[in-house]
């Protein structure tokens, strides 16, 4: 019986060993192990077996089920790594085709510095504003000391409605705006950024085009002074246009303030030692600026005797395009996919 | 204002190179476009044709032998006047020209070794020389000696500076004011005006008469000056004027010119023969007809002021004189009038009619004792270089009061707004630069500002003029102090912005200008459209109502481009009047075309569910889930019928949705347009935990075929209402149209969860709700349901 048993350990090994695929693996299995398997068939005639010759009998046949057992499994694990490295290689796909995706969006340059703008305010305590874009004659240009006949209006040709409603020219209007709103009479630090709109379009003039006005206006024991607004400008400037940028503050003549500054910035191309753009002076004029006019302050409610403060506004288009190397202002406006869809990713960190 | 430093000279002392006299005026606030020099030329030098052949091979050239003191020259010419004789401009070898560079050359055979000039190769504008300079080289006098400097003997060695002047400083106009100005800068004391003539004859009181009708003449001047002997000007007032951009045409006329640059008082001189004894200064007849000096007839208004004789008008004032009383080569006397006019009435009317050197100064605002100088100054010159016999007297009207403003200041006040501690003596000496006096008492210092200054009124101005003298750049930049707080902005703006971009839109920045034709599109609103009073172009003449014609162009443009895939958006304003009510409504507003979904086999084109999808999306992110609903009623004729609907939320119609009219389109072109002013009155769920159930849901599918008409929201209502509390989800998730369904018929599946958040569902009582629900659709339909 135990050649037997060995005879059959063999052939059992044998043709584990031949089996092909896990199909035949399992026949075998069934031929040997399984309840009518060869096996166990034999063990059913342990009971002719003499008492001495039983547990040896036993043992060796446990012995010889677990190798085949043993073997089958191996050839089964075998099996199954040959079936999923197939299954894998079938599976195998060229990762450089291109990614599953919606279209990416983009966001307008001109709202890009607008944002920027305004979270750099926003982290010095300034509220930002909105007004409106159609805007009453009074707002636009009455309550920033305008008054009607004014050789300034010249400067600034207008889109009338009516005779009392207009396209805003300037974003000024909602520092009236604001400072009437505030019937508290409370110190203020508000920017507005926005459309504004004047009846000129040439290659450097857009009808449209967009401004940035900031306000404060505090105590006049606080001292909001010039030095304050160069200081301001001057974080405004770095932030913007470069680390490096120079300021120069030009005395000019604005109605809405006095003093008045206009303020030029190193020529952001050629660093101030003179080129085209700058046209060799090395400046560029980029804001507007002062100390908020006594009949602004007047004529908004706010005693010009208790408080004071400064104003300054600037474009946004050249600022976008200083900022991005665009050429030509028109392209802000052309709104040509290829362009807008070049905008297409998050700020740089400065 | 042209700056000619010559002129300015005259008045105060300088030896600034002009490149920094321009930069060093910047810093005070006058800002300039160029400065350089009047002729920018080198190597030339005065030479002497002494043999002039015709060119051997050429029908108008000219070989010259030419003197230039150390050498002979033989240079190649071909302006018609060269010949034996005459001194002439010789540009040398390497001579560097405006336009070209002169290199020794050899030209048709013929040596060459340098150029004759013209005035015009020399860089002086066309407009400025005689008929005869423009035609060949410039001829010069019998002293001009061979060997020198041909500029030096032209007296054209001036350097200019253009400046661009702010609006306020009218006083600038004048070389009088430039030299306060530059005194300023240098500490440099003015000159006086040299004023001094006879004056003989009979006064003329006696002879002539003035009449101011208007309001708008607060001051009338006039003299006579009789026996003029009318010449070319001398060479200094000549050039004066052409660095000052005014071309010169005799003597008389071109005294009236200087005299403006000089004092900046525009002065009028009429021949007096042709004028009589009479002027009177009245506002214009409507419709009044005058020929002014440039041969036009210009018709006039009530708004405009005009010179008349005791007949007829002669004059636009402060604009342009009357062709009829010019002054002419056989004029002998004339009458000037020296008038300060009011600056609104004439801005109005040059800007109407014509601007002018004088309605410029007139605009600004004068100076009343500078218009008496003015007058005087004439005259002295008169008699100078035109040999004028200055008659006695000077016929008056004047109702101009003026005397210096006295200012108060506090030292500390100026310090405060400047930010500064300038010490009391520097702003004294400050105000001494400027020329202004003062006098002191405490802290208070009081400050008497020259007439001529007109821009300066109130304290903030003189607090300008210490910053303007001290210099800005001495004024060390802090930031405020200021009580801490936190700064805001509108976020949800930019959130929307910023969702629609992740949803793969690209921001646009249209203009919100568009064609009448266009403002009552994509909508049916009513209101008033707003139109421009005075639009630049026809087709941008009204504010847009809608967002979509904006984008709609924007498309077009992109289109006709050759871009297919398109898709999007802009945050902006839509504009009405709405009874008497004007107003503007902010609008989120798409348009999508083209592919949209894209990669390997699953690139998809922008469909109505694609653009809907995007619409939710912002709807639920900003909290309205469950709130909107899309509703279909009568639409705008430029949108599909079929594929378009109104954006509703809590019961408005807050939109608009759907494909282009094919009409109007022939691409799929779909947009939304969503009024946030609307939409935000609107209120929003606010965002809170709920309980997730600890206990299994079942999921089951069912798929109805139904009428094609019939709308998912009505099968979805219908099952909700058989579910109950237990059905939590109904989730669309496919629709079937084709084989198998009837063509009327379409198939619509749902996916449906039932869950309790108490216990575990059983079977049973999930398949009783289930058949309820299907029993209840099929019925109420008709639906079949699909196996």
């Amino acid at each position: 019986m135990q050649k037997q048993i060995l005879e059959i350990k063999k052939n059992a090994i044998e043709e584990i060993e031949k089996a092909q695929d896990a199909k035949s693996l399992n026949e075998v299995k069934i031929k040997y192990l399984g309840k009518k398997g060869e096996l166990t068939s034999i063990l059913r005639g342990m009971g002719a077996l003499s008492p001495e010759e039983r547990p040896i009998i036993g043992n060796l046949s446990n012995e010889v089920r677990g190798d085949i057992e043993k073997a089958i499994n191996d050839k089964q694990n075998k099996f199954d790594k040959q079936a999923l490295q197939k299954k894998i290689e079938e599976e195998t796909i060229d990762i450089t085709l291109p990614g599953t995706k919606i279209k990416r969006g983009s966001k307008h340059p001109v709202n890009r510095v607008i944002e920027e703008i305004e979270d750099l305010f926003v982290s010095m305590g300034y509220d930002v504003i909105a007004g409106p874009e159609l805007e009453t004659d009074e707002f636009c240009f009455e309550r920033l000391n305008l008054p009607k006949g004014h050789p300034a209006r010249d400067m600034q040709d207008s889109f009338y409605i009516t005779n009392e409603y207009l396209l805003r020219t300037q974003t000024s209007s909602v520092q009236a705006r604001t400072m009437l709103a505030n019937t508290e009479k409370t110190p203020i630090r508000m920017i507005c950024a926005g459309k504004t709109y004047r009846r000129e379009d040439d290659a450097t003039h857009s009808h449209q085009f967009g401004q940035v006005e900031g306000l404060v206006i505090d105590k006049k024991e606080r001292n909001v002074s010039l030095a304050d607004l160069k200081g301001t400008l001057e974080v405004f400037v770095k932030k913007l246009i470069g680390k490096n940028s120079e300021l120069r503050f030009r005395p000019s003549y604005f109605p809405f303030t006095e003093p008045s500054y206009e303020v030029d910035v190193s020529c952001f191309k050629c660093n101030g030692k003179g080129c085209n753009l700058c046209k060799q002076t090395g400046w560029i004029e980029v804001l507007g600026s002062g100390i908020v006019h006594p009949n602004v302050l007047k004529m908004n409610g706010y005693n010009p005797e208790e408080y004071g403060g400064f104003a300054f506004g600037t474009g946004l288009e050249r600022l976008a395009m200083f900022k991005y190397g665009i050429p030509d202002m028109r392209y802000l406006y052309a709104n040509d996919i290829r362009f807008l869809s070049q905008f297409d990713r998050k700020e740089e960190e400065i | 204002m042209k700056l000619s430093t010559n002129f300015v000279k005259d008045y105060v002392n300088i030896d600034v190179d002009v490149k920094q006299l321009a930069e060093d005026m910047t810093r005070v606030g006058n800002e300039y476009d160029e400065a350089g020099k009047l002729i920018n030329a080198t190597k030339l030098i005065i030479g002497e044709v002494i043999e002039c052949v015709d060119h051997p091979d050429s029908d108008h050239l000219h070989c010259c032998k030419v003197n230039i003191g150390k050498e002979i020259l033989n240079i190649v010419c071909g302006a018609p006047n060269a010949r034996k004789g005459i001194k002439v401009i010789v540009a040398q070898d390497g001579a560097q020209l405006p336009e070209i560079t002169i290199k020794k050359g050899i030209i048709r055979g013929q040596e060459s070794n340098g150029m004759l000039c013209s005035l015009a190769e020399l860089g002086v504008e066309n407009k400025f020389l005689n008929p005869e300079d423009k035609e060949g080289i410039a001829e010069l006098g019998e002293d001009a000696k061979v060997g020198e400097d041909p500029i030096k003997y032209l007296e054209l060695e001036d350097e200019t500076i253009d400046f661009e002047l702010t609006a306020n400083r009218g006083d600038l106009l004048s070389i009088l004011g430039m030299a306060y100005e530059i005194g300023a800068i240098y500490d440099k004391k003015v000159k006086e005006v040299e004023i001094g003539h006879k004056e003989q004859g009979e006064d003329i009181n006696k002879t002539f008469t003035t009449e101011v009708k208007t309001d708008n003449c607060k001051l009338l001047l006039v003299k006579k000056v009789e026996g003029l002997e009318i010449k070319e000007s001398p060479k200094f007032i000549k050039n004066r004027l052409i660095a000052s951009g005014i071309r010169p045409i005799n003597n008389v006329v071109d005294i009236s010119n200087y005299v403006m640059i000089e004092l900046g008082q525009p002065l009028h001189f009429y021949d007096a023969d042709r004028l009589g004894n009479k002027l009177v200064v009245r506002m214009a007849e409507e419709n009044e007809k005058l020929t002014t000096l440039d041969g036009n007839e210009r018709i006039l208004t009530s708004e405009d002021i005009v010179i008349a004789n005791s007949t007829r008008g002669v004059g636009l004032a402060g604009v342009m004189g009357g062709l009829e009383t010019e002054v002419e080569e056989d004029t002998k006397n004339i009458i000037i009038e020296a008038a300060i006019f009011d600056s609104v009435k004439i801005r109005k009317t040059s800007n109407k009619i014509l601007r002018s050197e004088a309605s410029n100064r007139f605009e600004k605002g004068l100076e009343p004792a500078r218009t008496y100088m003015a007058i005087e100054r004439a005259c002295t010159l008169l008699e100078k270089y035109a040999n004028g016999k200055v008659i006695t007297g000077t016929v008056k009207h004047d109702e101009t009061k003026e005397e210096n403003k006295k200012i108060d200041i506090k030292y500390q006040n100026i310090n405060d707004v400047l930010g500064t501690v300038i010490p009391k003596n520097d702003v004294q000496d400050i105000f001494r630069k400027l020329g202004f006096t003062y006098t002191e008492k405490g802290d208070i210092l009081t400050v008497e500002v020259p007439t001529r200054r007109r821009d300066i009124s109130i304290k903030e101005d003189l607090i300008e003029e210490v910053s303007r003298i001290y210099g800005v750049d001495n004024i060390e930049g802090k930031l405020p102090i200021v009580p801490m707080k936190k700064g805001s902005y509108n976020k949800t703006l930019r959130e929307i912005r910023n969702k629609m971009i992740a949803l793969g839109l690209n921001e646009t920045l249209s203009y919100i200008l568009i064609n009448d034709k266009e403002v009552h599109n994509y909508t049916l609103d009513e209101f008033e459209e707003l139109k421009l009073l005075d639009p630049i172009t026809e087709d941008r003449n009204v504010l847009r109502y809608s967002v979509i014609p904006s984008l709609y162009k924007i498309y077009d443009y992109n289109s006709s481009h050759g871009q297919k895939d398109i898709s999007i958006f802009e945050i902006g304003k839509g504009f009405y009047k709405k009874g008497e009510k004007y107003g503007e409504d902010t609008k989120l507003c798409a348009l999508m075309t083209g592919k949209y979904l894209l990669g390997l086999n699953k690139t998809q084109n922008v469909d109505f569910y694609a653009i809907k999808g995007v619409v939710e999306e912002i709807l639920e992110y900003l909290g309205y889930a469950g709130r909107y609903s899309f509703i279909k009623k009568e639409l705008p004729e430029q949108m599909h019928p079929g594929q378009s609907a109104y954006i509703n939320v809590n019961g408005t119609d807050i939109g608009i949705i759907g494909k282009l009219h094919p009409d109007f389109v022939k691409e799929d072109v779909y947009v939304f347009e969503i009024n946030l002013d609307e939409l935000f009155e609107k209120k929003v769920g606010k965002m809170k935990y709920k309980e997730i159930s600890k206990f299994p849901s079942i999921k089951k599918d069912v798929a109805f075929v139904v009428d094609k008409k019939l709308e998912s929201k009505e099968i979805e209502k219908a099952i909700k209402s058989s579910g109950g509390s237990l059905l939590t989800e109904i989730e669309v998730f496919d629709l079937y149209t084709g084989e198998n369904v009837e063509a009327t018929k379409k198939s619509i599946a749902y996916s449906l969860t039932f869950t309790d958040n108490k216990r575990t569902l059983t079977d049973e009582e999930v398949n009783s709700l289930f058949n309820k629900i299907i029993e209840n659709v099929s019925k109420k339909y008709n639906a079949e349901i699909r196996k």
